[in-house]
């Protein structure tokens, strides 16, 4: 990594602002859709460094607040460092002690307006943040990119998934899912991402956030099908090809 | 590639509970442990008992995050106290922090993923965990260019802290590695008085 040294000399002297940098340790796609309830979020848990797969047991949910649900993809440093200012926040609301707490719409807000300003220093925050909540019986699913980007859908996606996961939910989500089938659907797919994704790693998490709270599974394994018959012996006929 | 010191100590002191594991820019890591040290001194005195691991690794977090496009330095902080007892936080390049049961870092860790996903198990005894790492590091010297010299391993526990200290020599041998002799004619002199075939 020593391209490090090689500051753009734009501005001149290499002791003033800092420049945009490049991530180290990453995390993969995070996908999110509404349904019934509220709002269900799948991450896997692994850390990269480059190609390899470095970490297996990076928790990239968190609950945010009472209300609110945050996943992350990219620089794990920087979201480590977004959950320390949320905590600030988080802790500011609770000290006004007035019956009042920040929903999930007011922490995307905030988010948002960090994510952007950081940009505009060019010494952004490298991460793909996915927040969604609910608070009075309203859903909320949004996105915030490492450029400020922001919106809301009923489904959202960071990385890969949006290549590989968003086609699928565009197909088969519809309103009122029950728990079961978000599940289901979510698990579809982390599956296709597992294949197809470099950086995936088979140990992941789904999220559930509802008026009642957060909570966030166990990590587990999917399981993975390699038998079709293409598979067995793709060169008959054809050797030499793949 | 120069080797600019075959014996160095890559395992500093933070408190008497916590030490570090220093890879990439020794003058980065050493200067990041400096500082550590200092602030944890104060610390201590302020808090009036021994640091925690996690405060001592936050510290670390801290420096690393804070001065990123700086650094090119990768931490391993361990130690143990009385509330959590033994713990070891990662803290590679970028200023990530990670608690994990065991790691590793260090150019000569690639060659050891394998290794420990093979090797490692819960629950291991101090003799089998400081043999594990010898073998790890042994293992490591023998692929990676820049590794070498000496394997020196430090214990921290509730009773205190062992440092012990492995010559190169007394490592052992892996694929290809060969009995060191102090000279040929000892190999000659040992086989049968027949000539050599050249």
């Amino acid at each position: 990594m020593d391209s490090k040294m090689q500051q753009h000399g734009l501005l001149g002297s290499e002791s003033d602002s800092q420049r945009t940098l490049y991530p180290y340790v990453t995390g993969t796609s995070v996908v999110a859709l509404k349904y019934k309830d509220g709002i269900l979020m799948a991450a896997d848990m692994g850390g990269s460094y480059g190609s390899t797969l470095r970490y297996k047991t990076v928790e990239r949910m968190k609950a945010i607040g009472k209300h609110s649900l945050l996943g992350a993809s990219g620089e794990i440093s920087d979201f480590q460092e977004i959950l320390r200012y949320l905590d600030e926040l988080i802790l500011y609301d609770n000290m006004w002690d007035d019956g009042n707490s920040l929903g999930p719409k007011e922490v995307h807000n905030y988010l948002t307006r960090v994510m952007y300003n950081r940009r505009n220093k060019f010494n952004p925050l490298w991460n793909s943040l996915v927040l969604g909540g609910v608070k009075n019986g309203q859903k909320y699913l949004g996105m915030v990119s490492m450029i400020g980007v922001n919106f809301e859908d009923n489904h959202v996606a960071t990385g890969f998934g949006n290549h590989l996961a968003r086609p699928i939910l565009r197909d088969e989500w519809h309103e009122n899912l029950s728990f079961e089938d978000g599940v289901k659907l979510l698990e579809k797919c982390m599956r296709v991402l597992l294949y197809r994704d470099r950086s995936a790693v088979n140990k992941l998490q789904i999220a559930k956030i509802t008026e009642e709270g957060v909570t966030i599974s166990p990590p587990y394994s999917l399981k993975t099908f390699w038998g079709f018959s293409a598979f067995h012996n793709p060169t008959v006929g054809a050797e030499g090809s793949w | 590639m120069y080797v600019a010191n075959r014996a160095s100590d890559k395992i500093t002191q933070l408190t008497d509970n916590v030490y570090v594991c220093r890879s990439g820019s020794a003058a980065d890591s050493q200067v990041v442990s400096d500082y550590v040290r200092y602030f944890l001194h104060q610390h201590t005195i302020q808090l009036g008992q021994p640091a925690t691991v996690k405060v001592a690794a936050n510290l670390v977090r801290s420096l690393s995050y804070n001065n990123k496009d700086m650094l090119q330095t990768g931490l391993i902080v361990g130690g143990w106290d009385k509330y959590e007892g033994g713990k070891i936080y990662g803290i590679p390049l970028g200023g990530t922090i990670i608690e994990q049961p065991f790691t590793i870092g260090g150019s000569g860790s690639s060659y050891l993923y394998g290794f420990f996903d093979q090797a490692w198990k819960e629950g291991m005894t101090k003799e089998e965990a400081e043999q594990l790492v010898v073998k790890a590091v042994s293992l490591a010297i023998a692929r990676d260019g820049a590794s070498g010299g000496v394997v020196r391993t430090v214990i921290i526990n509730s009773e205190g802290v062992t440092r012990n200290f492995y010559p190169g020599d007394t490592l052992p041998l892996w694929h290809e590695e060969l009995e060191p002799q102090n000279s040929l004619l000892d190999i000659l002199n040992t086989s049968s008085p027949e000539p050599m075939n050249m």
